[in-house]
């Protein structure tokens, strides 16, 4: 039987109290053009910004603590799991592959995000999904205010409760929330849940290894009445 | 941006090494912070009868002896200086506001940057690492301490204008953040009688919530006031005898984690601040929720 080479299964642990963090990242990045390690595990982040940020190949990125602002940013591709705390912005305008936070994230999760899939296991705190546009992003437990503002396309999916403002000036993104929705934003509305709702929704929380009941959630969208300027409206200004 | 730390021993290893604690929080808090950084430390309660001063002077050879002895003539009592940098810090046999009173009387050229029986600030211009090594931060013990780094946005770089801001005795402010009803708050507070000695957004803060407790409220009201009466992005840590407390505005997009552990608890803008503590992986930690007042104070003995 032929021996595998070493390199190709063993797990790239990288210190990042040995190394600096551009170091780990260029690393990273170097991976798309060539080949190298396709697992690693980070030690170390100590709340750090922008780890494993701008990734664009196939790896899987362990991340052993918690870490700061804009954690796996820009990610195409890749697996980048979180076990601890991520700061703001953690997978901001992510465009494929899955971000996994066990713990809770900061504000901003998902910001802008393009595709891909963000989970958060804990809560999520204010603008969750802000901005998102095609990002799918499931939550275990709570978001803060204003999670969803400007939503363009993608589903936020809530386990626990949404804050004030959710959805607030949503275009065509969906939203499934199963708890409290303290107060829905400008132009959000509720709407029908229907079979392909549910279907949509039971992957989602298949893919997120949530266990949890399509059947228990409510959805939220856009009612399109903020798409065009009205001139109507306009002695409201 | 700016950066805030908040330090609060529930141990008397932590109260030992509050200094070395401290110092590590702030220079983790550089790049939020590089401009000037500042320390509020509360430490070594004055003998009862007597308050504590912190002074501050701009002349490098400031004599502080002869500062130390004209309070002696005043009040009696031996008053020695601990001078740390540009700082020094006096016991003197008299109450806090009285030993207040004569120093901006007889020494206006002196700034009284704390008066109480607890507390003492220092700050400066400069980096945070500079500072803690300016000011032997790490000697210092203590109960509790405020920390903060700035990056100036609404006034200038000056020592004065530097964090924390103190709201009267053993009361102190850092803020991370920008108001934007300073101006007019000022002119109020100033008719109320509350004194101001900057054109800094956070002094008003600090003089809102004095004036709000000079006409009765507790800290917690006070600064749930501010939630009324405050415009602009905030997160505040207010210091106090007997502990500290933490407020985000109601939009909340200027940062705050809190962690706690058997030995300490601990704000900080990021994470990055709190991880240079001992026991900090397995603390709890968590996001304050906006608008929301926390509180820590010592038991009552």
């Amino acid at each position: 039987m032929a021996a595998v080479p070493a390199e190709e299964v063993a797990v790239e642990v990288v210190d990042l109290e040995k190394i600096s963090l551009r170091e780990l990242n260029q690393r990273l990045h170097n991976l798309a053009h060539a080949p190298g390690p396709s697992a690693w595990r980070v030690v170390n982040p100590d709340g750090a910004h922008a780890v494993a940020c701008g990734i664009d190949v196939d790896v899987e990125v362990a991340i052993e603590g918690h870490v700061g602002y804009y954690c796996a940013g820009m990610n195409k591709r890749a697996t980048v799991r979180v076990h601890g705390n991520a700061g703001p912005g953690v997978a901001e305008n992510m465009m494929s592959g899955q971000v996994l936070v066990d713990g809770n994230a900061s504000q901003s999760a998902g910001a802008t995000g393009r595709g891909g899939l963000l989970v958060v296991r804990g809560d999520a705190s204010a603008r969750c999904g802000i901005s998102m546009k095609g990002i799918d992003i499931v939550v275990g437990g709570s978001v803060g205010h204003l999670s969803a503002f400007m939503a363009q396309r993608g589903c936020l999916v809530v386990c626990g409760d949404a804050g004030e403002a959710l959805g607030d000036s949503i275009y065509e993104a969906r939203l499934y929330i199963r708890g409290e929705v303290a107060e829905l934003g400008a132009d959000c509305v509720e709407k029908e849940v229907r079979a392909e709702h549910r279907e949509q929704l039971g992957g989602l929380l298949e893919a997120a290894g949530i266990d949890a009941d399509p059947a228990d959630f409510r959805r939220y969208g856009s009612a399109r009445k903020l798409y065009n300027f009205t001139i109507d409206n306009a002695g409201a200004y | 941006m700016c950066g805030i730390v908040g330090l609060f021993a529930k141990s008397a290893t932590v109260e030992e090494r509050l200094g070395v604690h401290l110092a590590a929080m702030l220079e983790q808090m550089s790049d939020r912070g590089p401009d000037s950084a500042g320390v509020a430390v509360y430490r070594d309660p004055a003998p009862y009868g007597s308050s504590k001063l912190t002074l501050f002077s701009s002349d490098t050879r400031e004599p502080w002896d002869e500062v130390g002895g004209a309070l002696e003539q005043a009040f009696g009592g031996a008053c020695k200086p601990r001078v740390r940098a540009s700082h020094a810090v006096f016991v003197v046999e008299a109450e806090a506001t009285e030993a207040e009173q004569w120093v901006r009387a007889n020494r206006p050229d002196l700034r009284v940057m704390s008066a109480g029986t607890v507390i003492e600030i220092y700050k400066e211009t400069g980096l945070p690492h500079e500072f803690v090594q300016q000011f032997g931060l790490s000697e210092l013990t203590g109960t509790h301490a405020l920390g903060h780094t700035r990056m100036a946005t609404e006034s200038r770089v000056t020592t004065a204008g530097s964090h924390p801001f103190s709201t009267g005795l053993d009361l102190c402010l850092v803020h991370n953040g920008s108001l934007s009803n300073h101006n007019r708050l000022r002119q109020t507070l100033r008719r109320e009688g509350i004194e101001f000695q900057t054109e800094n957004d956070t002094e008003v803060a600090a003089g809102y919530l004095a004036w709000r407790m000079r006409e009765g409220a507790s800290l917690e009201v006070a600064l749930e006031g501010c939630l009324d009466d405050l415009d602009g992005f905030y997160t505040f840590a207010v210091g106090t005898a007997d502990g500290f407390a933490v407020l985000r505005d109601p939009i909340a997009c200027k940062p705050a984690v809190l962690a706690e552990t058997g030995e300490w608890v601990a704000m900080g803008s990021e994470w990055r601040a709190i991880s240079v503590l001992p026991g900090a992986t397995d603390a709890e930690t968590w996001e304050p929720e906006p608008g929301v007042v926390y509180v820590w104070e010592k038991a009552a003995v």
